[in-house]
């Protein structure tokens, strides 16, 4: 187990120098650059410009950027934002717990409603509950979630006014409460994608399990029907879940770029693409960076658990 | 993380002797002492959403418009500039003049008289020396300063006392003034020993003098400011001004149907909602006009464009009034010039362009343009086709495009629609005029100053060495002697007589077509008073201290 984990790690650890000497280039590489920004700006020059870009260190050779931002980043310095001169892991913080507030409660949500439904779904084949499960999905994957938002907020914000239409909390209100009643509606409306995929594969896995010989024979043990269902077939089904969440980890993310711009989430997703447009390439590195890291430890941390719950599975 | 007050000045606050003074002391007040009360009573809050994220504090680090939304109100210049284009004082007692004798009559020596009743948000007096130190921060050659335009002119400055100080000029510069009224005062008691002014945690914890503290910043999500009720001018009227960020513009606006913003500000609402919008309960939609012109900018270099005719048959080939009305719904005015028409100086003698397709297409004929065997015309080998640019994604302005297209393809002129993202437009592929054509808005003035040599200068052309943004390449010798003689002139009837000449020139030898003069739509919910669109500045929040609600 130790040695497979090590050996993961890495691997992980050389993807991530490819992964950074990749993004970097090519970002930098890419016409245009921060400076832009500026041009417009009354009585702005080139030689001006020049002069900003040498304070920024942009007129250094490529590869000197690069290991000077490397060498930062191994010690856990990630540079400072071309934009507000903070430093990049505390913006990359900042916006963390935006995205995980919103991420993981509309998990809880799709996970818990995706595995019910699924189950249900499952053991009544064909029944009316069934397609309309199985229509219900395929409408809530084909809705695209931009739009979805805005109809959310038209109806609960502006024609029902029972809800606020986007932010994370009130500015000086900030109470549990505050941010559970602002929470809703992003985590619904992200949740509901979600919902319909976590449904269907758990129907299918479950579909897998339920017809297998071990299934029969416990119940010919004659084993209650519940006992059966919990204790065997949604145990062995959960198992591949337990991989897809691994992957869906990184979707979760990018899915929670559009909910965040809808309802003015302040989290990562928005970090990005704002950095994106400014060209501010020490935040734009370190949330790629960062989301590397989170997809890599993802995979692997999916891959022990299964280890762990499936007997079968072999880490050497 | 709201800063307090900080360190007070001894003996009672003024906060302290006005809360026990009680009835007898209100009657003795003076009118500045009631104005303070303003302060006092301070209350209530305004959310503004912006489309753009405030980010520099710091208002002489480089920056973007939407800061200066926010620097406004932390700090003051030393004078302001009204919607009317007027000063007025702001840290001195009196703007000075020539008039007045602030500013000798050859332009070259200066004394300022600073008001004596003024603190810094940290409790500690503003003084002369504050001022001296801001002006010479932007001749630091160590400080990345946003502008040096103007600046770097001031020699010798003098503290004469606390309150008074002098300047010389090394050359008469008449639009400093306009200059100084953006320019806000920094302390020194806090920047002056920083060792590298460009690394200082001012950016993020600002002191100024102005009407609001800063509380917070939230990045990515808002910016907030407490009210100054040490101020010592009129105002504050709320108790805070929150900026949120609100990125897409399809839910800026929606947040302010909803009422979750009280102001809807930079971008504003888009001009096909402003119908819809217009008929709102319980919100203003205001009309505010910005000193930013649109125009169709030729590279007077490109061998398509080196032909002046050819400059003036595109021109007569421009449907203006149809741009303005159908795409731009009729909400800005075309114009003719590069200033804005609220301006003193604004030409109003410039001849209307006008439409006429036949004409232009006999303008090309009589200059030797011959349609080829495509149909496009040609001279000495030059075919009559060019890329036109502009940022993408601006959808309206691709219309805009678009049409102009079509109506350049009936007399013979092949437009190529490039455009570019934002980054890559407007760096060195504007700058350093490598574009054909372009359709961009640009704001050419310093507040409500008249002088455009930045823009229009022959030494102003960067990808010929210049320093400015002449990107046009826009060469005459008579703009360049003009410009000159205007910048050196202090007396606005006789500088407007050098400037209508400009404008009449520029206007003739077309390196840009304007085509309208913008006009953004802004609103805010009905009830909140002293929101002013100011054509002189660049944000509509400029005055927030002034704000209030009914």
């Amino acid at each position: 187990m130790l040695r497979f984990i090590l050996h993961r790690l890495g691997h992980s650890l050389l993807l991530l120098f490819l992964v950074s000497m990749l993004g970097f280039t090519i970002l930098h590489l890419a016409p245009g650059g921060p400076l832009s920004q500026f041009a417009l700006s009354p009585g702005m020059s080139q030689a001006e410009l020049a002069k900003i870009a040498e304070r920024m260190g942009l007129n250094r050779p490529l590869p000197v950027q690069w290991f000077d931002w490397f060498t930062g980043l191994v010690i856990g310095d990630w540079g400072n934002s071309f934009r507000d001169g903070r430093a990049v892991l505390d913006i990359i913080a900042g916006h963390l717990f935006a995205t995980l507030l919103l991420v993981i409660s509309s998990t809880i949500l799709s996970v818990g409603l995706g595995t019910l439904v699924g189950v249900l779904g499952a053991t009544r084949r064909y029944s009316a509950f069934d397609y309309l499960a199985t229509v219900g999905a395929m409408v809530a994957l084909s809705i695209p979630t931009f739009w979805f938002g805005l109809v959310a907020i038209y109806v609960f914000s502006l024609k029902l006014g029972w809800l606020p239409s986007g932010n994370m909390y009130t500015i000086g209100d900030e109470s549990v409460l505050d941010y559970a009643r602002h929470l809703i509606m992003p985590s619904c409306v992200l949740a509901l994608v979600q919902v319909a995929i976590w449904s269907r594969y758990m129907r299918s896995s479950m579909l897998d399990v339920i017809d297998q010989d071990f299934v029969r024979t416990a119940r010919a043990k004659g084993l209650t029907r519940s006992r059966v269902l919990y204790g065997h077939v949604l145990r062995n089904a959960l198992i591949p879940m337990i991989t897809l969440a691994g992957i869906q980890l990184p979707t979760l993310l990018s899915g929670a770029l559009v909910t965040e711009t809808v309802f003015t989430w302040p989290g990562i997703g928005r970090l990005f693409l704002d950095s994106l447009g400014y060209n501010d390439y020490p935040v734009i590195m370190g949330v790629l960076m960062f989301t590397a890291i989170f997809v890599l430890l993802g995979n692997l941390i999916a891959d022990i658990v299964v280890a762990s719950v499936d007997p079968r599975v072999r880490l050497e | 993380m709201s800063s307090e007050t900080g360190t007070k000045g001894a003996g009672i606050s003024r906060r302290r002797l006005l809360q026990t003074g009680g009835a007898a002391m209100t009657l003795l007040m003076s009118g500045t002492a009631a104005r303070r009360m303003a302060a006092q009573d301070a209350s209530g809050q305004v959310i503004i959403g912006f489309s753009q994220e405030p980010t520099i504090m710091h208002p002489h680090m480089p920056h973007i418009e939407v800061d200066e939304g926010i620097h406004f109100n932390l700090f003051d210049p030393l004078w302001t500039v009204d919607p009317e284009g007027k000063f007025q004082p702001a840290l001195v007692t009196e703007v000075p003049t020539v008039e007045n004798g602030g500013i000798s009559e050859d332009g070259l020596n200066w004394r300022i008289k600073l008001r004596e009743d003024v603190t810094w948000h940290d409790g500690e007096p503003f003084s002369a020396k504050d001022v001296k130190f801001t002006i010479e921060l932007q001749q630091d050659p160590n400080f990345g300063a946003m502008r040096r335009t103007g600046h770097e002119l001031v020699r010798n400055i003098q503290i004469v006392n606390d309150h008074e100080l002098t300047w010389e000029m090394a050359s008469p510069f008449a639009p400093y003034p306009a200059i100084l009224s953006w320019t806000f005062m920094v302390p020194a008691h806090i920047l002056a020993d920083a060792p590298d002014p460009n690394q200082t945690d001012f950016r993020n914890n600002p002191v100024g003098t102005g009407p609001f503290k800063f509380g917070e910043r939230v990045a990515g999500n808002y910016i907030l400011l407490n009210a100054n009720t040490d101020y010592f001018g009129d105002g504050p009227y709320l108790e805070k001004a929150i900026w949120r960020y609100i990125p897409d513009m399809t839910v800026l606006y929606t947040q302010f149907r909803t009422g979750d913003i009280d102001v809807i500000g930079l971008q504003g609402i888009q001009p096909d909602r402003y119908e819809q919008a217009s008929k709102m309960e319980d919100r203003v939609v205001v009309v505010a006009p910005s000193a930013t012109v649109e125009s169709i900018s030729f590279n007077t270099e490109a061998p398509q464009f080196k032909d002046p005719e050819v400059r003036r048959a595109l021109s007569l080939a421009l449907d203006r009034k149809s741009i303005v009305e159908a795409i731009y719904y009729g909400i800005p005015e075309p114009t003719e010039s590069f200033l804005p028409k609220e301006s003193f100086y604004y030409n109003q003698d410039l001849p209307v362009a006008e439409f006429d397709v036949a004409k232009a297409a006999e303008v090309l004929d009589a200059a030797g343009w011959m349609p080829g065997a495509d149909g496009i015309r040609e001279k000495d080998g030059v075919r009559l086709s060019f890329k036109n640019s502009t940022t993408a994604g601006n959808s309206v302005r691709e219309q805009a495009q678009q049409f102009i297209q079509q109506t350049y393809a009936s007399i013979g002129v092949d437009m190529q629609i490039s455009n570019l993202p934002p980054a890559v437009m407007w760096g060195e592929y504007w700058m350093m005029s490598q574009f054909d054509s372009v359709m961009v808005g640009i704001n050419y003035t310093t507040g409500p100053d008249p002088d455009v040599s930045n823009y229009l200068s022959s030494d102003g052309i960067s990808a010929q060495g210049g320093a400015g943004q002449n990107t046009w390449q826009y060469h005459n010798d008579k703009v360049d002697a003009l410009l000159k003689k205007g910048g050196s002139l202090f007396v606005p009837e006789q500088r407007k007589e050098v400037y209508d000449e400009i404008q009449m020139l520029v206007h003739e030898d077309r390196p840009f077509l304007p085509i309208f003069q913008y006009a953004n739509l802004r609103g805010h919910k009905a009830g909140l008073e002293g929101f002013e669109p100011n054509v002189n500045v660049r944000i509509e929040t400029w005055n927030v201290g002034q704000w209030r609600w009914a």
